[in-house]
Order: C-alpha cells, then structure tokens, then sequence
C-alpha cells in the first residue's frame, strides 16, 4: 500500500477514547469481523438506536467518508483493538490527528489503518475544508505526503511504520527468523522466571 | 552455594535507569529502523483479548511458544453474583468457553470461572507472585502499567501483540522515552495513591506520557506499601503511558516472598540479590523530569469525562472560561453530559451509586480502608453500593478479618471477583444518568454503562459518599485507625 485517498470526515474533538470507538458491550465477540456497525456507537445512535442526528457519520455528506480527521490524544485508553477493526470494518482508511494513544497506534499499524500525526492547527484548517463535504485527503505514504484540494504538505513518520504499512509484512513470519536470539534468550533465561506449575496442584 | 545471577549487560558503565537495565537484558536484536525485539518473560492473557489471536493462530496452524509462561484468567465479562448460579450472558459464555478450550489446546495455565484464585489479570499477578520485579511482562489490557510497581517492565497490548507474543514470546517494540515523575512529601490523613494518581493525571494531562515509560522515584514512593504503589501505576495509561515502573526495593521482596509462584529458599535468596541490581543508579538521568510534593494534597474528585478533569473535594466544577479556547467545546461537553454546573461545590453532588472494585483499589488495604469508613453506619437509602473484590484470594482474605459483615451490615453487595462495573460488560451497570462514586479508573462517556456519569475517587472517599448520598471530604471523618 503507497496511497491512501478519500472522502475525508471532520470529527474535531480530543481524547477520543477506545470506548467510544466501540464500547465494551461490542467487545464480547470471537471473530474481528463486522464490527463497523458498533463504531461511535453511543454517538451515532441514541438510546432507541436510532441515529443521532447531527453526528457526523450520519451525515449524508460524509456517508462514504474514509478519511478520519480527529483532534489530539485519538485512541487514548483501552487497549481494545476492536477499535481499530470497528473503524477498518466501517471503511477508515486514515485518522490525521496531532497525536495518538500508543496501544491505539501499534493496533492500527498491525491491521493497516494509516495514522497520520500532524500539528492541529492544520488539521483545524483541513477540518474547515472538510466541513462542507467534498473534500478528498491524499496521503503518499512512501513520500510521506499529504494533500488536500490544491495543497500538499510534508509529514513524518517512524520509518518501522512507513515500511510495514507499505509492505504489509506478516511480522510473526518476519520475526520467526530470529529464532536463534529467542532461543539464546531462553537458555540464560533466569530460572526464577519459570512457572512451577506444580504449585497450581497445591494452591 | 547459592548462584549468582549477573545481568547479561553488566559492564555498561554509564548510570542508568532501571528501565534500560530491563530493556537490555530483555533486548534480543535491533532491527534496520530501530526498534528492539524484547523477549517476555510473563504472559498474562484473559478472556475478551485473547479468542482472535487463538483462533489466528490456530488458521496458520502455529504454535504457542511458551505455554509454561502465559497464563490465562477470566475476569472481564464474568459474573460477580454467586458462582453456582448459571451464566446468563451468552456471549460471555461463549467468550468464557473460548478460552477454555484455548487454554486446553495450546497448553496455557488456566485460572477459570471457579478457580479459587480467580481474579482480576492486574491483581492475580502480583498476588500469585506470577509478576516479578526485572521480569518483562505483557497483558493484552492497558492498566497492564500495574505490575511496574513490583519493578517489572511491563506492557499493555493489542490483540495483534498477544498473537505475536503467543507465537513467538516477543514484541517489536520502539524504545520508549523515559519520564521520571519524583514525589516528595507525606500524604495527609484521608489522602491516598489513588489522589496522587489523580492529581498526577490531572497535571500531566491524558496524553502527556504518550510515548513514554514513567518511572515513579523519591522519598514519598519509598514510603509506599506495594499496593500503594499498584494504585499509582495503574493509573500511569491514563495520562497516555503504556507501561510505567517503580525501583524494587525491600518492600517489593518482603510482599514477593511466600507468594504462591514466586522463588523459594536459595532461590529467592539469588533472585534477591539479582534484583537489587536492577535499581536506577543516583545519576540515571531522564528525557523528562517532573517533581511533585504531595504535602497539602487533598482528596480528589474527578467531574468530568476522562481522569485530567479532576479536581480537589474542597472545590468546585469549573467554569469553561478557565480554559484555553480550544480546550473548551471539550468541557462544555464533559459537563452536558455529565449533568453538573459549573461552581456547583463538589460536596453537593449526590451520588446513587458506589462501585469499590477494579484493578486500581480492589486490593485487601483497599477494602479495609473502605470498612474504616463504613464501620458502624448505613448506606444512604438513595445509594445503592457494592463491593467487588480483586480477586478469590482477595475476598476470602477479606472474610476472614470480616470485612464483609461490615460491609453487609452496612448495606454493601458483597460480590465475587471480576472487572465487574469498571468495564460495564456484564450486568453490574449504572442506568442512564445514574451518578457514582467509583474507585476505578475511567470516567468516560458510558464507560460504566450506557449514560453513566462516573466520579472517580479513592476507597475510602467511595465508601463515605455512599454512606451520606453525596461526597464529603473524607479527612474530616471520624473513623476507627484499625479494625
């Protein structure tokens, strides 16, 4: 994956928590699949389950929107990556925030959502565009470039993160190959660390 | 001749934080873009995170590496009425039969439904001796920042992680920055970890440790009881920090030793003397340095919609004037949703729930400094309280120096261990607009249940409020010094 682009979806507040992403009630599944219908579900529906109008995502303008544009501290408590499936499953391709919760960023990287950090005062001038509707965000993940109607900036990421959104590695595999230095680690392993399970016949 | 353990990376010479020590020896490869493969020593895994990995696993027919180190437990969706009650909750069910068959399958220790030592992930570890001070540890839960306090370098994970740890015992992670956060001053009767914590947050605010390992130090941490010391790192994700850690020390061996897992005899004595090793050097030096004193710390009350919104029982709800502009849609929001006003004192507010429970003040010192409060008194009619232990152990503790009948005779539930109203995925739940006095460790919108407005407060703080129906500033109570 080099290029993301779409319909972008201004949703302007800070500290969007993993539980309003998707709330714990959505988290007692065993599959990862489905589970766009939960996201921002306490938002988007009220009590009857109905949508709540005025939230964004219920918004005509924004209803193929794949683009999240959010302010700092996206992602921030549980490490619930349900999160990051609900947002992938509805059709998030991107968040653009000023900053993001770390359990969130890791989660998003393994399973492909391209999170982009950039200063919020940009992404208050992108949301002003965004609010009308119509306005498609480009982000160039191997040039590490963002655009926007006749804009285009610069942004950065970890290097770690640019590679294995690009390549989409399965890291299990990739890590697999270092097999000796796991088992060099396991050898000298301090023999303290081990379980007695015996002791759980005891217990 | 006991053995002495040496740490692979010795003969860095330079003062350094225990957070690199452990990182060190736990540091297998560096790869091309920087980030360090680190090995796992403990691997805490439980029911709502682990049946996507499992069943990933099971697709591309791999194995767990190291069944004899992970070790699953069921805490967040389970009951907390009586156990010999059927499970009501399908989907729990389903979840709860998951893991036991994938404990089955790939071998892992299990502390199901009905085990004695059932728990919560965060108070089983400790109180088992499963966490170990200079051990790296991974649990697919965030307030996995707990087991720092026994001088583990530990870390919260996403689903992805746990698969990758279940296949391979590692994690590719980016070396953290490090934050010491330097606590001086005594704690003033009636005030807690749980305000410091608060306080912190609201001081760092809930991003500030974002890329960061904290690292607890001075005078006031040294004084605290490993519980304590819990409380506080439990909290250290809600200001953004993934894993946080305080230098073992004493304390920490005295509350390992005996511990079910935990070395014996010659054992301990060289695990000991290894782990005395790992402490920061007196010149260790920092990314980031933060000095608090927590003298004239007061009880603190959080009123808003995340744990940076928090302010002392002697104040009020404040104004969104007080905030830079951008920061105010944000408090407006907070305080729509959460029904209150601003200048509306916070001994006003009226509460008709209590929750003591959670992996942040669940523990026995937690629910005796609640009984303290409770002895001898009656739960507001308009209250309706409950107690949910950390753990099994932690209850039947409780029992035998009969905390339960101060807490039954007083009007408490009396419940069985499990994540219970912290997480709100089971049946313990507040209803649309009910407002709680909650010992846990987020307040966010519906976090508790759909509507839910949540208080976050120490034990002793929760239990007073359910006794008077509102909060009430808990150094002015009149309670026994032991029971």
């Amino acid at each position: 994956m080099d290029v993301v682009a779409g319909l972008a979806v201004p949703l302007l507040r800070e500290n969007v928590d993993t539980d309003q992403i998707i709330p714990a009630q959505f988290l007692r599944i065993l599959t990862k699949n489905g589970l766009g219908r939960y996201l921002f579900y306490r938002w988007r529906y009220d009590q009857d389950g109905k949508p709540t109008p005025g939230f964004v995502l219920n918004d005509e303008r924004f209803r193929k929107a794949t683009v999240l544009l959010a302010l700092k501290n996206f992602g921030i408590g549980s490490s619930r990556e349900n999160a990051v499936w609900a947002l992938t499953d509805y059709g998030i391709k991107a968040v653009i925030a000023p900053s993001f919760g770390d359990i969130f960023y890791e989660n998003a990287v393994k399973n492909g959502l391209v999170c982009i950090r950039i200063d919020e005062k940009l992404i208050q001038q992108i949301g002003k565009e965004a609010e009308a509707g119509g306005l498609t965000v480009r982000i160039n993940i191997k040039e590490q470039s963002l655009s926007y109607g006749s804009q285009s900036i610069h942004y950065t990421m970890e290097p770690s993160v640019r590679r294995r959104l690009m390549s989409g590695e399965d890291e299990i595999e990739n890590t697999i190959k270092y097999e000796n230095k796991i088992m060099a680690y396991e050898q000298r392993m301090k023999k303290f660390y081990q379980i007695d399970r015996k002791r759980l016949l005891y217990e | 001749m006991g053995k002495v353990y040496k740490r692979f990376t010795e003969s860095v010479n330079m003062a350094t934080t225990i957070i690199e020590k452990i990182w060190k020896e736990h540091e297998l490869a560096v790869d091309d873009d920087g980030r360090s493969l680190i090995y796992i020593d403990r691997h805490l895994t439980h029911e709502v995170t682990s049946p996507v990995a499992f069943e990933d696993l099971r697709i591309r027919g791999r194995k767990l590496r190291r069944p004899d180190l992970t070790v699953a437990v069921m805490d967040h969706n389970v009951p907390t009425g009586p156990r010999e009650e059927p499970i009501r909750d399908e989907l729990s069910y389903k979840q709860m039969q998951a893991l036991y068959k994938n404990s089955e399958d790939f071998g892992t220790i299990l502390l199901d439904y009905y085990s004695p030592f059932q728990g919560i992930i965060h108070i089983i570890g400790p109180e088992l001796g499963l966490t170990l001070p200079g051990m790296t540890l991974a649990a697919g839960d965030s307030h996995t920042s707990t087991h720092g306090a026994l001088g583990a370098l530990a870390f919260g994970i996403g689903t992805s992680e746990v698969e990758h740890v279940f296949a391979t015992q590692t994690l590719w992670l980016k070396k953290p920055k490090t934050m010491e956060i330097k606590v001086s001053g005594s704690f003033g009767r009636g005030v807690y970890s749980k305000d410091l914590a608060l306080f912190l947050i609201g001081q760092l605010g809930t991003g500030g440790g974002i890329g960061h390992i904290l690292e607890y130090t001075g005078e006031t941490i040294r004084s605290m009881t490993p519980d304590e010391r819990m409380t506080l790192c439990n909290l250290s994700t809600e200001a953004g920090a993934r894993s946080s850690i305080i230098s073992p020390d004493d304390k920490i061996f005295n509350y390992v030793r005996g511990r079910a897992f935990a070395p014996e005899e010659d054992d301990f004595n060289e695990a000991v003397e290894y782990w005395k090793t790992l402490a920061s050097d007196p010149n260790a030096t920092y990314d980031k340095s933060y000095s608090f004193d927590v003298s004239g710390l007061k009880p603190m009350v959080t009123w808003g919609t995340n744990p940076s919104m928090v302010v002392p029982v002697t104040g009020s709800i404040p104004s969104p004037d007080q905030f830079e502009a951008s920061r105010r849609p944000g408090i407006e929001a907070a305080l729509k949703y959460m029904g209150l006003t601003p200048g509306q004192v916070i001994t006003d507010i009226k509460v008709d729930r209590v929750f003591i429970g959670s992996c942040t003040n669940s523990r026995l010192s937690d629910l005796t400094i609640a009984a303290r409060v409770v002895k001898g008194r009656k739960v507001s009619k308009s209250v309706r309280a409950m107690v949910v232990p950390g753990s099994q152990y932690v209850k039947r503790n409780a029992e035998r120096k009969g905390l339960h009948s101060i807490f039954l005779e007083a009007g408490f539930e009396w419940r069985n261990a499990g994540c219970s109203m912290c997480i709100g995925m089971n049946e313990d739940q507040l209803l649309p607009s009910e407002r709680a006095a909650s010992t846990t460790n987020r307040n966010f919108e519906n976090r508790q249940g759909p509507g839910g407005r949540t208080h976050l407060v120490s034990p002793a703080m929760a239990a007073a409020a359910a006794i008077e129906g509102h909060f009430v500033d808990i150094t002015q109570w009149d309670m026994p010094e032991a029971i």
